[in-house]
């Protein structure tokens, strides 16, 4: 099945030789969605970083897009998990969604016209065209989130990591990531987003629970049972 | 009043090359700094500033240029704090501790060793703003013209750098290489500074001119602009004031940027305790989040 985006078989991540989840093995297709459901230190973050290709496997295979992850950055859309920036950083919300365009230009293309109309374009879609000019630490937390999703949207990616998009987050913010994600599906898009949301997670299409390993994986309904969900929690939650 | 301003450039061609060299000062370190005031790199700087005390002392020892002694010196600075944090467990702040304290020692017992150095570690640690020559200040013209384009061609790394290395990273750039070129920058920002504010003293241009631009800029190219102009402006002040008082010329300049910052940072208070006095921040979805 090589028209699978995201393809890991066996997959044990962590950091150096300590692996943090044993066994991840998947295999996603454009347009999925898939959650990765678990506590806090339950090596979401982990897993994602390892797709999007910046800390290497400890054992097994992971490919995206048939390649070694990391090796198609313009076709990866990655936001990281409190992806709020330094106070002192001087960016405002326009330049933060320029940078999705980054992967695509490089070092040193010129950003085109088609670049500032992307831009415009994934700024009205997550409704932040009006703090365009504004610095970004100016902006609230949802306010925040919306700009990086904006940019993400702007990566005009295949596949996207989103690490916990939804944190913090009010009910308002939620929705709009949620309309965020359904418009990348829209466009074929395989998104992975991570979440301790049970409801966030009876969205996808897949449902990976993980606490150090993967406790279950399938369907949401299949998956997001009383005694799984007690399995993840006891395994991390004893504290 | 005219004569207060301009006749002491007028008059004396060393006043002329000091400004000279004192604006090409102001315009590397504000390229420079901008990075290590948004990376929080100070106290890096502050190691490579110091670490080039040893290289120049042992460089005049050997009578050898003061500028590849700089060099060798922040280049063995540099790598030796790569190697401690890839070996050992300790961080890079004890990294930059240990060697930053062992090499400015080592560069003090070097410059003691004899008596003519005396005045010399004065001349490298505060700089000889006044005695700068045409063929020094060709060199550092040249040097600002390379970090200037260097940086303009990495200024997505770069920015990308600021805010996180995975970001860097994920979107497809080499990030130990742009890391290693923005320390360069940093470097050579250093090594065309020290003959005319001392390596001591650069450290005060590196940092307050960008700070100062850091209060009232949202771009990164207009920080670096305004962080130029400030850092001009005092390179002004601080020789007028120099010339007229009789004071040592590196020390005003420095004096007059942390003033500068000051003043702007007073203002940019005042100002924004009015703003938010005026309109009680407008309503975001978020809540309860507003600027501070």
């Amino acid at each position: 099945m090589h028209t699978d985006v995201i393809v890991a078989d066996h997959l044990s991540v962590g950091y150096g030789s300590s692996v943090v989840v044993e066994d991840v093995s998947l295999r996603l297709a454009p347009g999925t969605l898939a959650a990765l459901m678990g506590s806090n230190g339950s090596g979401k973050s982990t897993i994602l970083k390892t797709l999007v290709g910046l800390i290497p496997p400890v054992h097994g295979e992971v490919t995206i897009f048939g390649d070694v992850p990391g090796r198609h950055p313009a076709r990866t859309a990655y936001v990281p998990q409190h992806s709020a920036t330094s106070e002192t950083l001087p960016l405002r919300a326009r330049d933060v969604v320029a940078m999705g365009r980054y992967a695509h230009l490089g070092l040193l293309s010129r950003f085109t016209r088609h670049d500032r109309e992307v831009v415009d374009a994934a700024m009205s879609t997550m409704g932040v065209t009006m703090f365009a000019d504004k610095p970004l630490q100016s902006l609230s937390g949802g306010q925040c989130q919306r700009v990086h999703l904006a940019q993400a949207i702007a990566h005009d990616a295949d596949v996207w990591f989103l690490d916990e998009p939804t944190a913090g987050l009010d009910a308002e913010g939620r929705d709009t990531v949620t309309s965020c994600v359904a418009a990348a599906r829209e466009r074929g898009a395989c998104v992975v987003v991570s979440t301790h949301d049970i409801d966030e997670a009876r969205e996808a299409d897949v449902v990976l629970l993980v606490a150090k390993e993967v406790i279950a994986q399938g369907a949401p309904r299949e998956v997001l049972t009383d005694a799984n969900l007690r399995r993840m929690y006891g395994f991390t939650g004893q504290h | 009043m005219i004569d207060y301003f301009l006749a002491p450039f007028l008059d004396n061609e060393f006043m002329r090359l000091a400004l000279l060299a004192g604006l090409v000062t102001a315009v590397i370190c504000a390229v420079a700094g901008t990075f290590i005031v948004l990376r929080g790199l100070a106290f890096i700087g502050d190691a490579l500033a110091h670490g080039v005390l040893p290289g120049i002392a042992a460089a005049t020892l050997l009578g050898v240029s003061t500028i590849v002694g700089a060099a060798v010196g922040a280049a063995v600075l540099v790598g030796g704090v790569g190697l401690i944090t890839r070996r050992t467990r300790l961080s890079s702040d004890t990294a930059i501790g240990l060697l930053f304290v062992g090499m400015l020692a080592l560069g003090v017992i070097m410059t003691s060793r004899s008596a003519s150095f005396a005045g010399d570690l004065t001349r490298i640690l505060f700089g000889e703003l006044l005695g700068v020559n045409a063929g020094q200040l060709m060199w550092m013209i040249i040097a600002t013209l390379v970090v200037g384009g260097v940086t303009h061609v990495c200024r997505r790394p770069f920015m990308l750098l600021c805010i996180s290395r995975d970001l860097a990273r994920a979107n497809g750039f080499n990030a130990s290489l742009f890391e290693a070129l923005m320390m360069s920058v940093i470097g050579v920002a250093i090594l065309a500074s020290f003959q005319s504010v001392g390596t001591l003293l650069v450290f005060g241009l590196l940092i307050a001119p960008p700070s100062t631009a850091a209060l009232v800029t949202r771009r990164l190219h207009t920080m670096i602009i305004v962080a130029s102009i400030s850092g001009a402006l005092a390179t002004y002040v601080g020789l007028l004031i120099s010339f007229h008082h009789d004071l040592a010329a590196g020390a005003s300049v420095v004096v007059s940027a942390t003033a500068i910052f000051v003043l702007v940072f007073t203002a940019a208070t005042v100002r924004h305790r009015r703003m938010s006095d005026s309109h009680p921040a407008v309503s975001h979805t978020g809540g309860h989040h507003h600027a501070h």
